[in-house]
């Protein structure tokens, strides 16, 4: 009773705990597939994929993408080989300064990225004009300086990554290695470079991903080549649309994807580790019968599954069309729109004669305030009195957002009245 | 077998700042020899094997190989090959990867590679193995593989760091004759380094012992066993009894020692000390336990000692007697098992006997730590 008591509560808790960190991917991944321009799951409008669509005509997004992956690709490189030049010389360095040479190397990740940014900046253009190159010289374009940039302290996360590696290396593997004959040179390409793989493919993913969502260092370096999240940013700053959404699931859909894949090799390489384990001498003298890829393999199932889904959902939306459906809810809007301007229309009215009265019992004492509403603090747009506009608004000026207004016109009052 | 190619530390120093590992020493070793160094941890054996194969330069002196100096040339320059006493085999190649690794350095093609993979493992009586990981084998399994790998290089001098420390005794003892076997089918110099002086008897031509640095006898196991140059070979290398004293009376090959517990003994000075030890000297006096015998009562003589018997045990091959001794030490005594029937002795006073050819006087010195 108090054991199941406990089991329950664990099992909310866990739900709870989930749900705070992925509801929130979730419900924007949904977004996507509303045809609402606002991102929002209710009401839902229509299934649609014009967000995609849409995401993938958009130049900027477009553009800022090839920006990161290039300099991406950049910082792992630089990250990387300076982490692995660091873990090594760490490893190396004379004891007694291993402490303070350890505190110097990781700084960085303790200096916020906008100094860092900052001090690039800065850094690299007296340099510039040390050498007296112009602006439009290598060491300030944007590209070069973003990836030093954020290589200052993408390379501490990589050493770290590396050193954790390396403090597992026997050192005795390169003295075996020289003892046989190798060169210095061959016995850190053939023993520590096999052995450090690992860690240096985790290196790399993480100074990829440092790199790709890095934001506060780019913002000072960037020069020409925006990056994803600069123009994510700069196009938040005018509107919010389920396009950015669409970005979204994407990026989500790819990190599940390789995750699993990641998963699936894992848990091969462990079967294929058990099987020659158990294997017998008479096995081994012919072939081993290795696991199929699917056998006790959850995660490649998955992967399958998922894969499949990804096929069928893109399968789906070259051939279906959300058209009929967006039109019955423009229809479905415009004629809500008209219901509401008659209901309101009809409000104007019956104050227009209540002030009539008022102003013909009082006379002219009080002309000076009839518009007491339009010097409040929101211009008057929560008033109830702005949800009229000007008395001979047209019925076309209540359609849709078009999504230009600041916060994708969240506070829009149309809005609010969809949501009634 | 001449054919070798020997080794000669001359006046070799090595210091770790102020603490000297190696305290001048100077060692021949003969070509197609089994040469081990003996001695406890950390009396500076591993060093000297690292000057060897060049993973360290001596603060002095030199290291010769084949009449050739040494110095200056890094250990992938020099003929020799170490088995580390980790094996230090590379995790992430196959076995038949690991043994060629020298040849594969040497741009050798894996045809190559994996025919001269095969024939050593067929020497080392693992054929098929090759396609394993390191981690799939065993203790044993991997030992011999570090050797293959080693002998691969075909190198003149092969360096053995205490390989066989983190084997299980049976193992061990399996693989003294098998290393012992393949020494003497290579026919090279196998330079051997351990602290268990049963590895080292029952392998090695030559042994050096070495005690705090130095090296305190170079001679072959049977001299270092009857015939000890010091104190620490002494009660280093086997089980010893030791009687302190001082020499009262030398007379050529013999003294007599006045012990300090066991009245007056005879004894043959070991052949390192004759003519040096003078009478009025300090001295020890060992004598093996299997070189004493239970004497008749009543006996006594320069060449009988008599104690209070403490405890007995029976080990199976032999009978074990342990009587008061000199220092807080125990007197063992040996006596073989042929069947005969023993008496209890314990608690009561027993005479033993021994022939003074068996017992060995060195100057007074430092015993090893037991």
């Amino acid at each position: 009773m108090n054991s199941s008591f406990l089991r329950i509560s664990i099992w909310v808790y866990l739900a709870i705990f989930f749900a705070y960190l992925l509801g929130p991917l979730v419900i924007m991944s949904i977004t996507a597939f509303n045809s609402s321009s606002f991102p929002r799951i209710s009401p839902w409008e229509c299934l649609t994929f014009q967000w995609f669509t849409e995401l993938f005509h958009d130049q900027r997004i477009l553009n800022g993408i090839k920006n990161s992956l290039i300099i991406g690709m950049g910082t792992v490189v630089l990250s990387v080989a300076m982490g692995l030049a660091g873990a090594l010389m760490l490893t190396q360095i004379w004891p007694k300064l291993r402490a303070t040479y350890y505190t110097i190397i990781i700084a960085p990740i303790l200096i916020p990225g906008v100094v860092l940014g900052i001090s690039t900046l800065v850094f690299w253009d007296r340099i510039n004009r040390m050498l007296g190159l112009g602006a439009d010289s290598v060491l300030s374009n944007g590209v070069f300086l973003t990836v030093i940039g954020q290589s200052t302290f993408i390379a501490s996360y990589c050493m770290l990554v590396l050193v954790a590696r390396l403090q597992r290396y026997d050192t005795a593997l390169t003295e075996a290695a020289l003892d046989l004959g190798a060169t210095h040179a061959q016995a850190f390409r053939k023993i520590l470079l096999p052995f450090m793989r690992p860690a240096i493919a985790s290196a790399a993913v993480l100074a990829f991903l440092a790199s790709f969502e890095n934001y506060n260092t780019t913002t000072f370096t960037f020069g020409e080549y925006p990056t994803l999240t600069i123009e994510l940013a700069q196009k938040v700053r005018y509107g919010i649309t389920p396009a950015i959404s669409a970005l979204a699931f994407i990026i989500v859909a790819l990190t599940v994807f390789f995750a699993l894949l990641n998963e699936a090799k894992l848990r091969r390489q462990e079967l294929v580790a058990a099987a020659r384990r158990n294997a017998t001498v008479q096995d081994l003298g012919g072939k081993i019968r290795l696991p199929g890829f699917f056998a006790g393999n959850m995660a490649a199932v998955l992967l399958v599954v998922f894969a499949v889904a990804t096929i069928t959902v893109v399968g789906t939306a070259t051939v279906y069309s959300p058209d009929q459906c967006i039109a019955n809810v423009k229809e479905q809007k415009r004629l809500e729109a008209e219901r509401r301007i008659q209901e309101l229309r009809k409000q104007r009215e019956e104050q227009r004669k209540q002030r009539e009265a008022q102003e013909a019992e009082q006379g002219g004492a009080t002309q000076s305030a009839p518009k007491p509403s339009n010097n409040s603090g929101f211009g008057g747009v929560f008033a109830p009195g702005a949800l009229g506009g000007g008395t001979d608004a047209e019925p076309e000026a209540e359609e849709p957002p078009k999504g230009n207004g600041g916060f994708g016109n969240v506070f829009d009052p149309n809005s609010l009245s969809g949501d009634q | 077998m001449s054919a070798g190619i020997g080794v000669d530390l001359e006046n070799l120093w090595i210091r770790f700042g102020d603490f000297v590992a190696v305290r001048d020493a100077n060692v021949h070793i003969n070509g197609g020899d089994f040469f081990s160094f003996l001695g406890p941890s950390g009396c500076g054996k591993t060093t000297i094997l690292r000057a060897v194969s060049g993973f360290l330069e001596p603060s002095e002196g030199n290291v010769l190989i084949g009449g050739k100096n040494m110095k200056g040339i890094g250990p992938n320059k020099r003929p020799t090959a170490l088995i580390f006493q980790n094996l230090a085999l590379f995790p992430l190649m196959k076995v038949w990867e690991n043994i060629t690794f020298s040849m594969e350095i040497k741009g050798a093609s894996a045809a190559e590679r994996r025919k001269r993979a095969d024939e050593l493992l067929d020497m080392i009586a693992l054929p098929g193995q090759g396609d394993k990981l390191p981690s799939e084998l065993s203790g044993g399994q991997r030992q011999r593989v570090a050797i293959a790998r080693a002998l691969c290089a075909k190198p003149d001098v092969l360096l053995l760091d205490e390989p066989l420390s983190a084997l299980d005794l049976k193992l061990r003892q399996h693989m003294r004759t098998e290393l012992r076997e393949i020494q003497q089918r290579v026919g090279i110099t196998f330079i051997y380094i351990t602290h268990d002086q049963g590895e080292a008897l029952t392998m090695s031509d030559n042994i050096a012992v070495m005690r705090a640095g130095v090296i305190d006898q170079i001679a072959d196991g049977k001299t270092i066993y009857n015939d000890p140059a010091t104190a620490f070979a002494a009660s280093f290398v086997g089980e010893n009894n030791v009687f302190r004293g001082k020499a009262k009376r030398v007379m050529g090959d013999e003294a007599l020692i006045a012990t300090n517990r066991s009245g007056e003994l005879v004894a043959r000075i070991s052949t390192a000390n004759r003519g040096k030890l003078a009478e009025g000297d300090d001295a020890m006096m060992f004598i093996r336990p299997e070189a004493f015998s239970v004497a008749p009562e009543g006996a006594s003589g320069d060449h009988f000692v008599t104690a209070r018997v403490t405890h007995e045990e029976f080990e199976g091959n032999v009978f074990n007697i342990f009587t008061e001794g000199d220092g807080g030490k125990e007197i063992k005594v040996s006596i073989p098992n042929h069947g005969q029937s023993f008496k209890d002795h314990t608690g009561q006073n027993i005479t033993l006997e021994y022939d003074t050819r068996n017992a060995v006087v060195v100057p007074a010195g430092e015993l090893a730590a037991e």
